[in-house]
């Protein structure tokens, strides 16, 4: 297993740069020009100047293997700076924003905290309510819980983010006045009301993205619970005696979980994705609002960044996923 | 009483009838389709909006981009039901919009166009999913190096990277094909290029034990060249993946192009999508919520029913639970 996992961890570098490549040719060959926005009147030289100041003044291969080492040598450095007050990346040279002219993960750093608590949030209270309904529908296959819940994981899957959360808005936001619908970034939880505020302005953001998450998870609890009810090895419990309790909550639910939790795992990237939408809609200054923002902004440093975080995430949520796969299934063999 | 009839007791043994004749494959996956009824329903509001889409404007004849400034932000016929002072008309059936077009002539325009992109994204996603696996299938030298590209792929941020791609190439194909001809080129190019991966690898496997069926030997000992191999033997036997994963892409690439749409990187502003409508009636949504809900119950009954169409087809498709 700890030799599965480590082949993958290195498996993922030449993938992870492949990557890299991928979108930082794609941005490369966009055309566009970062000085589009300055007036007619700058004379050319220092036209040709401002782009060397945005280090545009070299070949495409010279950039991207000078964003690689500040994305994978220095960050790291500034990082370690940052915990230990140790001087590492001391006047080197971090990926800078064009729009902000501040390092590109510093503004990432500040987002990633909204991000988390909307995605988080939404993503624990998803399984929760998911889970039981799975294990329920499916040990009352086609019962009038187990249609409603089809029907209604159906309706999930296809009412698209930016629809219910403008609906979501017009109903708690507009008729009823009970939540707010804009998120407020600068509220600080400090005592006991200002964290009753914080969670009224993320309950819309967390149902949008619960509501999705949900039907999903639900759909697959229920399908793995089904096909571990008909297992001899239910009836051998049912059969020894054991309580109906027992035998569905500590035999099935545990045998159910091992493809369920993989993807868990597999899905925490989508939802990542998924949030952009959410965070647009409720004005939450996540990463995905982060990255619409640069993108209209035409700020290609923080969008190549930005970008590739993703992509980190989907390749470690992979390899997280089929390791969690073989630990709990002793079934699977990698090795 | 012990001069029961012998027959019963050797009936088991007698051959009997087949109960009904033999039937075509085709047939036998329509009654089980017919079963489910969610799917029949999501089948006929699929082609009920399509037809709706296709020959609506060509009935509701206002055209959707006339201004009527003395005709603006009239509500829905329906809303007169419980505020009889509302300004509605039977002229604008589903109201107009605050520069007075009408929206159910938007809506049917939109929803052409959404179509449009979904039908056409779709095919060509199927087009490149089949091709990839049917190649990674058949031919053992490429199944390596296609399958690894197919995971690099799957491990790109697809979102994201749609976004930079809409963004950024929407100048050159707008110069060269006009704004909503190379928009709809633009979406439907990368809607196709970044969701193929699925189906390739259902393809593939589907392909993979297909190759090792009898038929496939027996075609080939008679010396069935590669390309009828695949064209004759195994392109037929692949089509019931195809069509269910096919479902799928027509849901995933509606939501998509709406999402893009939504987030104002998709068609310009005059040329209504579903997506666009709902985005545009978002700021105003208080004073009329109808604007917000028409689209986007559009889409949502849109894909709802495809879903329906595509768990329908799964079953009827699939021997194993077909006539049980």
């Amino acid at each position: 297993m700890l030799t599965y996992t480590i082949r993958r961890l290195v498996l993922a570098v030449p993938t992870l740069l492949f990557i890299s490549l991928a979108i930082f040719l794609l941005l490369e060959l966009a055309p566009g020009d970062p000085m589009a926005n300055q007036p007619l009147t700058i004379p050319e030289e220092v036209r040709q100047k401002m782009r060397e100041a945005l280090g545009l003044g070299q070949p495409w291969y010279i950039r991207y293997v000078k964003w690689l080492i500040q994305f994978f040598w220095i960050e790291p450095q500034v990082m370690v700076d940052h915990w230990f007050g140790t001087a590492f990346a001391e006047g080197k040279q971090r990926v800078l924003s064009w729009q902000t002219r501040s390092p590109v993960m510093d503004i990432v750093y500040q987002r990633i905290p909204q991000t988390l608590w909307v995605v988080g949030v939404a993503y624990v209270v998803a399984i929760l309510i998911a889970l039981p309904i799975g294990i329920y529908s499916a040990y009352r296959q086609y019962s009038a819980f187990d249609n409603a819940g089809t029907f209604i994981s159906m309706i999930g899957f296809s009412i698209p983010p930016f629809f219910t959360g403008p609906l979501l808005i017009v109903i708690f936001a507009v008729q009823l006045e009970w939540l707010p619908s804009v998120y407020n970034t600068v509220h600080e939880v400090v005592d006991w009301p200002s964290f009753k505020i914080q969670l009224a302005q993320m309950a819309l953001p967390v149902m949008v993205l619960a509501l999705q998450i949900t039907a999903q998870l639900n759909r697959f609890m229920r399908a793995s619970t089904l096909d571990n009810l008909n297992q001899d090895y239910v009836r051998t419990a049912r059969a020894k005696g054991l309580k109906e309790r027992t035998v569905v909550l500590s035999h099935v639910v545990r045998n159910s979980m091992i493809p369920v939790v993989t993807v868990i795992a597999l899905n925490v990237p989508n939802i990542f994705g998924g949030a952009i939408i959410t965070e647009v809609i409720f004005k939450v200054n996540g990463i995905g609002q982060l990255l619409i923002t640069w993108l209209f902004a035409n700020d290609i440093p923080g969008v190549l960044t930005l970008t590739f975080i993703f992509a980190i995430l989907i390749v470690i949520f992979n390899i997280i996923a089929d390791v969690l796969y073989g630990l709990l299934d002793p079934r699977i063999r990698y090795d | 009483m012990t001069d029961t009839t012998p027959q019963e007791t050797y009936g088991a043994l007698q051959d009997k009838e087949p109960q009904k004749p033999p039937q075509s494959q085709w047939r036998e996956v329509w009654l089980q389709f017919r079963k489910h009824k969610g799917a029949v329903f999501g089948g006929g509001f699929l082609l009920f909006i399509t037809l709706a889409v296709i020959f609506g404007p060509y009935i509701w004849t206002i055209d959707a981009q006339k201004l009527d400034i003395r005709a603006k932000d009239m509500r829905p016929i329906y809303v007169a039901l419980w505020d009889g002072d509302a300004k509605t008309s039977w002229g604008h059936p589903f109201g107009t919009d605050q520069l007075g077009r009408d929206i159910l002539a938007n809506m049917l325009e939109g929803g052409r166009v959404s179509m449009a992109v979904g039908w056409l994204a779709m095919i060509l996603t199927m087009f490149i999913g089949t091709f990839v696996g049917v190649v990674a299938g058949y031919f053992k030298r490429l199944d390596g190096v296609l399958m690894r590209f197919t995971d690099l792929v799957l491990s790109l941020p697809i979102l994201p990277i749609t976004l930079v791609a809409v963004t950024l190439f929407r100048q050159p194909l707008v110069a060269s094909f006009g704004p909503e001809g190379g928009m709809f080129i633009l979406i439907v190019g990368i809607i196709g290029v970044t969701s193929w991966m699925q189906t390739a690898r259902i393809v593939r496997g589907e392909v993979l034990a297909l190759k090792e069926r009898e038929f496939v030997l027996a075609a080939r000992s008679i010396g069935t060249n590669s390309a009828a191999m695949i064209t004759r033997h195994l392109l037929p036997n692949v089509v019931s993946p195809i069509m269910v994963s096919a479902t799928l892409g027509l849901a995933a690439a509606i939501i998509t192009e709406s999402a893009l749409s939504f987030l104002g990187v998709g068609f310009p502003s005059d040329f209504p999508t579903w997506g666009k409508l709902l985005a545009d009636a978002v700021s105003r949504m208080e004073a009329f919520p109808e604007r917000v809900m028409l689209p986007g119950i559009a889409i949502s009954l849109t894909v709802l029913s495809v879903n329906y169409l595509g768990d329908g087809l799964r079953d009827a498709l699939d021997p194993r639970i077909r006539g049980r």
